[in-house]
């Protein structure tokens, strides 16, 4: 049934946006194995975004939407910042509430389909920056951790409050100055992932996007485990290119020195989480 | 929704295995039988027949009963999903999360627990959920108080909300069951709060009478909402609304705007439908044409009515109470005819603000000749005794003649 709501109805197609018909005819519907492979042949879920020109974020969003393994029944929750900029754009579900709160937001939508729909699927991804996940959402964050919560929680961390024009933020390395620390950030930058796994997520990864593949098997690995187990969390390294005074085509050089450093690739899984991860490798789907 | 009814039976049945019926047969039709209850017991009666999907609750005197006994009615099965939130900023966006997942979401909370969640309120007015808050009014900090006081109520006026006043554990009762029904209909749809008077009426044991448990609301069907539910069951629907909001132009300016008008038309457009519910927007007691006056809402019209009979045994002094059973919308309409005749409105309040007073002086500026006056006004937890009541009329309209 899900499919069908993003079928065209043939009486309009010729007057529907050229988008609108990518969308049914070469987009990557009802295909768990679909990627980020797909997205130089395939339509993309985004269709544009008002992003600045070379944020890493936007790329992180294209891998994560291009690499969801059942976009037809996924609900995106997401935050206020830069990335609410780009949510409209996107050809699923997706629910902006207030700034913080998503966490809360995606546990009642979370556990309302499971009881309506008992039969079905129904993916819940968070995707929020540091702001919302670490400052003026932790206590939402860490507590639908706490509850055993089955969606997956995705941080674009760029280490500033981007949005609002630069201002130091909980994810800021100590030392680094923006505006709100005009001597420079006075505490360590918190450890998020150490936090999701003392909370109770079953899955964590720490990475930047520089690697495309990388991020649609973590996106992948972390979805599959919170649909059978409980909360996943992935905390991707987006800089604002803009804030860091780099030029748009330096977004990923600036990743790529950071996997060698303070966003070395990380994974946590618990012995639970391994063997939903090689069920379903089992299955062709990892 | 098809999913929610038992096709194999002739009869209709909810989840719960209760029969489904009309809300007016619920609430006016169907045999009553009168028991002996607090208003925490009463709202777990109505949530039992109410066919609820969902509710998230957080402990803070007076609510915490009533949030604990609808807890039971899941362990009973008759509420689909409930659990304890983290606070009540998380509970009231939870509660968001599941009404726009397509639930019939009903909510408690109490002072302290309004003023930690009021980022949620126009938040859940503005995407359209017709989620029921159940406010059982209590004094907000500083200094620390448990006791009733409905300052609180003054702060949710302007959410986008509707607001109803129960006056007692009966009225609860009715206006819970009867609140779904208007603020799930297609042309309202925005959330209420069904105020009480905590304590006075959370635990205040009175007589009620109830139709059976065995029958129950009609399941609410989400796809009859005015905004696409977020289930991936039907196209996508944008709750940040589409880009041109989030843009610095004038478009987006007059989208917003008008989306926030059009909240406020779906009140209005609320008047119908709670007219016919509650039995109208207003009570009248007393005297038709006295011309003294009481306007007033929950327990503080109760005891207005007590001042009424004691004036005119004691006195021989005519009066009326004018019970506003809606805050919002306002019933403006009704009340102007109410007071043609007054001379002296008086409104009783339990806080220290006097809300209410503003509210009736805004409805009846050059409507009436009548002089408002704002008393008595009790706050922090005082009683308003109907003699107090009762002193105040005897002080001040002598003086006035």
């Amino acid at each position: 049934m899900s499919l069908k709501i993003y079928q065209l109805n043939e009486e309009f197609r010729d007057v529907v946006p050229q988008e609108i018909v990518a969308l049914q005819e070469n987009a990557t519907w009802g295909n768990p194995k679909r990627g980020v492979m797909d997205l130089p042949v395939s339509k993309e879920l985004l269709e544009e975004h008002s992003l600045c020109a070379g944020c890493p974020e936007s790329a992180a969003l294209r891998y994560i939407l291009a690499s969801l393994p059942n976009p037809e029944d996924t609900i995106i929750v997401n935050s206020t910042g830069c990335s609410s900029l780009m949510f409209p754009h996107i050809a699923l579900h997706t629910v902006h509430s207030l700034f913080g709160n998503q966490n809360s937001v995606a546990s009642g939508i979370k556990r309302v389909l499971e009881w309506r729909f008992p039969d079905k699927v129904k993916d819940v991804v968070v995707l929020a920056g540091d702001g919302a996940t670490v400052d003026i959402g932790l206590d939402y964050t860490l507590q639908s951790f706490f509850r055993q919560e089955k969606i997956t929680t995705i941080c674009f961390d760029n280490e500033v409050y981007a949005n609002t024009g630069g201002q130091e933020s909980g994810l800021t390395p100590k030392g680094m100055v923006f505006k709100m620390a005009p001597k420079g950030k006075q505490f360590e930058k918190v450890p998020m992932w150490q936090l999701a796994i003392d909370s109770g997520c079953h899955y964590v990864a720490r990475l930047t996007v520089s690697s495309p593949k990388r991020v649609e098997k973590v996106i992948k690995e972390a979805i599959y485990v919170a649909r059978e187990l409980g909360p996943t969390y992935i905390h991707l390294y987006t800089p604002c290119i803009l804030e860091i005074g780099l030029n748009s085509d330096d977004g990923l050089d600036e990743m790529r020195a950071r996997d060698k450093e303070r966003f070395k690739f990380f994974e946590y899984k618990t012995p639970e989480a391994e063997e939903v991860i090689a069920k379903y490798k089992e299955e062709g789907l990892l | 929704m098809s999913s929610l009814v038992n096709k194999e039976t002739k009869e209709q049945k909810n989840r719960a295995g209760q029969r489904i019926v009309s809300p007016d047969y619920l609430l006016f039709e169907a045999p009553r039988e009168k028991h002996f209850m607090t208003g925490s017991e009463a709202v777990k009666e109505a949530v039992k027949r109410a066919t609820v999907d969902a509710s998230v609750s957080y402990p803070i005197t007076p609510q915490s009963e009533a949030a604990h006994l609808i807890g039971e009615l899941w362990a009973e099965g008759y509420v689909g999903v409930y659990f304890r939130g983290e606070n009540e900023f998380g509970v009231m966006s939870e509660v968001a999360g599941c009404a726009l997942a397509g639930a019939r979401t009903i909510t408690t909370t109490s002072g302290p627990g309004t003023m930690r969640a009021m980022e949620n309120f126009p938040m859940w007015s503005g995407t359209r959920i017709p989620v029921q808050l159940v406010l059982m009014a209590r004094g907000i900090n500083a200094p620390l108080t448990i006791q009733p006081d409905n300052l609180e109520v003054s702060f949710l006026l302007d959410t986008g909300c509707m607001i109803w006043y129960a006056e007692n554990v009966q009225e609860l009762f009715d206006m819970i069951l009867a609140g779904f029904v208007v603020a799930e209909q297609p042309d309202v749809h925005v959330p209420v709060i069904t105020a009480v008077d905590g304590f006075f009426v959370s635990h205040t044991r009175e007589a009620i009478y109830l139709p059976p448990d065995d029958i129950a609301l009609p399941p609410y069907d989400p796809y009859k909402a005015p905004m696409p539910v977020i289930d991936a069951e039907v196209p996508p629907g944008r709750f940040l609304r589409d880009p041109f909001v989030m843009k610095s132009n004038y478009i987006s300016y007059a989208t917003h705007a008008s989306w926030q008008w059009e909240v406020r038309a779906a009140i209005e457009r609320s008047r119908p439908y709670a007219k016919h519910y509650l039995k109208g927007l207003i009570e009248e007691f007393g005297d038709k044409d006295a011309e003294i006056v009481f306007v007033a809402v929950g327990t503080a019209a109760a005891q207005a009515k007590e001042a009424v009979r004691m004036l005119e045994a004691e006195e021989g002094i005519k009066a009326k109470v004018v019970k506003l059973k809606t805050v919002r919308p306002f019933p403006y309409q009704e009340l102007i005819e109410a007071t043609k005749n007054a001379k002296y409105i008086f409104v009783p309040e339990f806080n220290v603000v006097g809300w209410l007073e503003r509210e009736v002086r805004k409805a009846l500026y050059k409507k009436s000749d009548a002089e408002i006056i704002g008393t008595p006004r009790v706050a922090g937890g005082m009683t308003m005794p109907k003699e107090i009541i009762v002193k105040e009329v005897l002080e001040i309209i002598p003086a006035r003649r």
